[in-house]
């Protein structure tokens, strides 16, 4: 009549919603805790992995990511083969490198606590010439005592890797270790290396004295490289042919910061668990809310009839009961977000990681639940809005 | 003022198959500013007769038209504005939203003509002024006698000024005090011009409106006019 149409403000609608939720408080928790449950596995699993790398990108900006490693492949017998001799000058020479340096590890020498021990147990701890630069190089940091230098690298001094020297008992430079038969005295240990952690099982002596006494001829096994942030790719191109040109197929070039990023300390597996168990919970919660809707489509067909006879459209009690459904979900999804997020403060707490949940993360988490609840609402608000209002009505 | 309110012609409601015939062949008319009452005994079709001048349900044969207009060619969203604007319905259970307060449950009578809340409890508190109940304004249905919650059903009813006012049995679950206090509201909703149905199987209450329509069985059994009877009812 008069071209009047019915019409629902959209505060009002939102208004329906809440309302219908609030009559049955109770339930409405329930139905919403299986989406709760969902969110939260999957903003815990997203938190905890992007806080842990959060930290790795903070430990890699000030490790920094240009340094190259270059070893010789492993022989026919599985023994680290040799590089030439010559080769770390070479790489010096190489446009965009800033620094080369070397080790080079000592097959038949090893390292003792004393000479009481038996000569088989080397507890996996290896002896290796190492060049004066090795330490700037691979940025590890020393725990106490001094790095070898212009003095102690011609003298029977050793440097121990953080678990050679663990492993030897050595606590304090000033000890002694006997390696290759020798006496040798502890004038430096070492921190862990995040960048080249096989030095943390290494016994480190200086070229000279090693030559001396062991018949070390300058064959690096591994050389260390850094240079040119810009660069890296280049000089990494270069390398191999550089450090053996007769066969640079055999020489292997690696990226430590790749690796160190790539070794999240969330194991996938965990991951992968987690958002399965997100998403089933997360697909259970939805059916939850679906199954809630249908049982109160059911319950207020008496509303329904009185709203149809105060001037609502089938698309009003349609809105109405989505908007309840959207509402339900997006409390469970809130309460899953915060109990997520909650989840991940804890973890990076133990951890001693900033938290680190982006943003969008967090708002991709709750607009999910919308949709879920959006998706899970349809059929029981389509059921409601042909509801017929005048069976109820007259009931 | 020639069109009538409402005009059935031919109108038949039967349910489900094989069909049960609820109302048959009714024709008749109700101008501006009348006031009726439909009787008959339980089951003759009253709720049905009613539901369909409301526009909640569809005729299975005839043809109903409300102020002029065909509402068999209306749409569901037509017929729909048509009860926002133009008709309000009281029932015989009130059906008002528990833990509610009156006024709020008046002001849904403006919730889908799209009148912002502000203005919707101030034209509430208006209409319950209307039936007597101002002072009853804050409570909740459940605190409320019967012949209360009907007075709030009607300014529900009435919040929107309607120009038809549908009440199904709106004396049922009442004594008669409380009854007769409902048709006094009725009976000056009438008065200021408003057009009142009202559907009773109480002989008592039908006596005191204008007009009676009788049913029985699905069939309009009379149509009786007292004219000297209006203005009377106090
Ligand atoms: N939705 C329906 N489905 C089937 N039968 C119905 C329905 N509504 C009413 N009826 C039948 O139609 C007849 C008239 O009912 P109704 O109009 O409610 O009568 P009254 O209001 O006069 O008591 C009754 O026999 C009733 O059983
Ligand atoms: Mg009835």
């Amino acid at each position: 009549m008069n071209g009047l149409r019915s019409r629902l403000r959209a505060r009002d609608l939102v208004g329906l919603g809440f309302h219908g939720l609030r009559a049955r408080p109770m339930r409405a928790a329930l139905s919403a805790l299986g989406i709760a449950i969902g969110i939260a596995a999957m903003i815990a699993v997203v938190g905890i992995s992007t806080s842990s790398e959060a930290l790795v990108k903070q430990k890699l900006a000030a490790l920094g990511t240009n340094l190259l490693t270059a070893a010789a492949g492993t022989d026919f017998f599985g023994e680290d083969t040799e590089l030439p001799v010559d080769a770390v000058d070479r790489v010096r020479r190489i446009a965009g490198v800033d620094q080369a340096s070397w080790s080079s590890t000592l097959k038949k020498v090893h390292v003792y606590r004393n000479e009481h021990i038996d000569a088989g147990a080397t507890q996996g701890l290896t002896v290796a010439a190492a060049d004066l630069e090795l330490l700037g190089a691979t940025s590890t940091p020393l725990a106490s005592g001094n790095w070898l230098n212009e003095a102690t690298e011609r003298y029977p001094a050793v440097v121990l890797g953080a678990k050679a020297a663990e492993r030897l008992g050595i606590v304090s430079v000033g000890s002694r270790v006997l390696l290759g038969g020798k006496q040798f005295t502890v004038v430096g240990i070492l921190d862990r290396s995040p960048l080249a952690p096989e030095l943390d099982t290494v016994a480190l002596i200086g070229g000279p004295i090693a030559s001396e006494l062991f018949g070390f001829e300058g064959a690096p096994t591994t050389i260390y490289e850094r240079g040119d942030d810009e660069l890296v790719a280049e000089v990494r191109e270069l390398l191999p042919a550089t450090i053996d040109p007769e066969s640079p197929s055999e020489v292997k070039v690696s990226r430590p910061s790749d690796a160190l990023a790539a070794k999240n300390s969330i194991d996938q597996a965990f991951t992968g668990l987690l958002v399965g168990v997100g998403s089933i919970a997360l697909l259970v919660g939805g059916i939850g809310v679906a199954n809630t809707m249908v049982i109160t489509v059911l319950e207020r067909r008496q509303e329904i009839g009185l709203r149809r006879s105060l001037g609502a459209t089938r698309g009003h009690i349609r809105s109405q009961f989505l908007v309840e459904a959207m509402l339900l979900a997006l409390y469970g999804g809130i309460a899953g977000t915060a109990i997520g997020w909650g989840i991940t403060a804890v973890v990076a707490a133990a951890n001693g990681w900033l938290v680190s949940v982006p943003a969008l993360v967090l708002a991709a988490g709750v607009g999910a639940t919308v949709i879920v609840g959006a998706i899970a609402g349809a059929l029981p608000a389509a059921r409601a809005a042909r509801t017929s209002p005048t069976a109820a009505l007259n009931a | 003022m020639s069109v009538p309110l409402v005009s059935l012609r031919g109108v038949s409601r039967s349910y489900g198959s094989p069909p049960t015939v609820a109302l048959s062949h009714v024709d008749f008319d109700i101008d501006r500013g009348e006031m009726l009452a439909i009787v008959g005994p339980s089951g003759s079709g009253k709720s049905t007769l009613l539901n369909l001048i409301g526009t909640l349900d569809r005729p299975s044969t005839g043809d109903i038209h409300i102020d002029g207009h065909d509402t068999g060619a209306m749409s569901d969203s037509e017929l729909s504005a048509l009860r926002a604007f133009a008709i309000g319905f009281v029932f015989q259970q009130y059906h008002l939203a528990e833990g509610v307060s009156a006024v709020d449950n008046v002001a849904t009578g403006l919730l889908y003509s799209g009148v912002p809340a502000s203005e919707r409890r101030a034209r509430a508190a208006i209409a319950l002024d209307r039936v007597g109940l101002s002072a009853r304004a804050h409570h909740r249905p459940q605190e409320l006698s019967g012949g209360e919650r009907q007075r709030v059903a009607i300014a529900r009813a009435v919040v929107g000024e309607p120009a038809l006012i549908l009440a199904d049995e709106p004396t049922g679950a009442l004594d008669t005090r409380s009854g007769a206090a409902v048709v006094s509201i009725l009976a000056d909703l009438n008065a200021s011009g408003t057009t009142v149905v009202v559907i009773t199987h109480d002989h008592q209450v039908a006596e005191r409106m204008p007009r009676q329509l009788g049913i029985r069985d699905g069939e309009l059994v009379g149509d009786r006019r007292v004219g000297d009877l209006v203005g009377t009812a106090s």
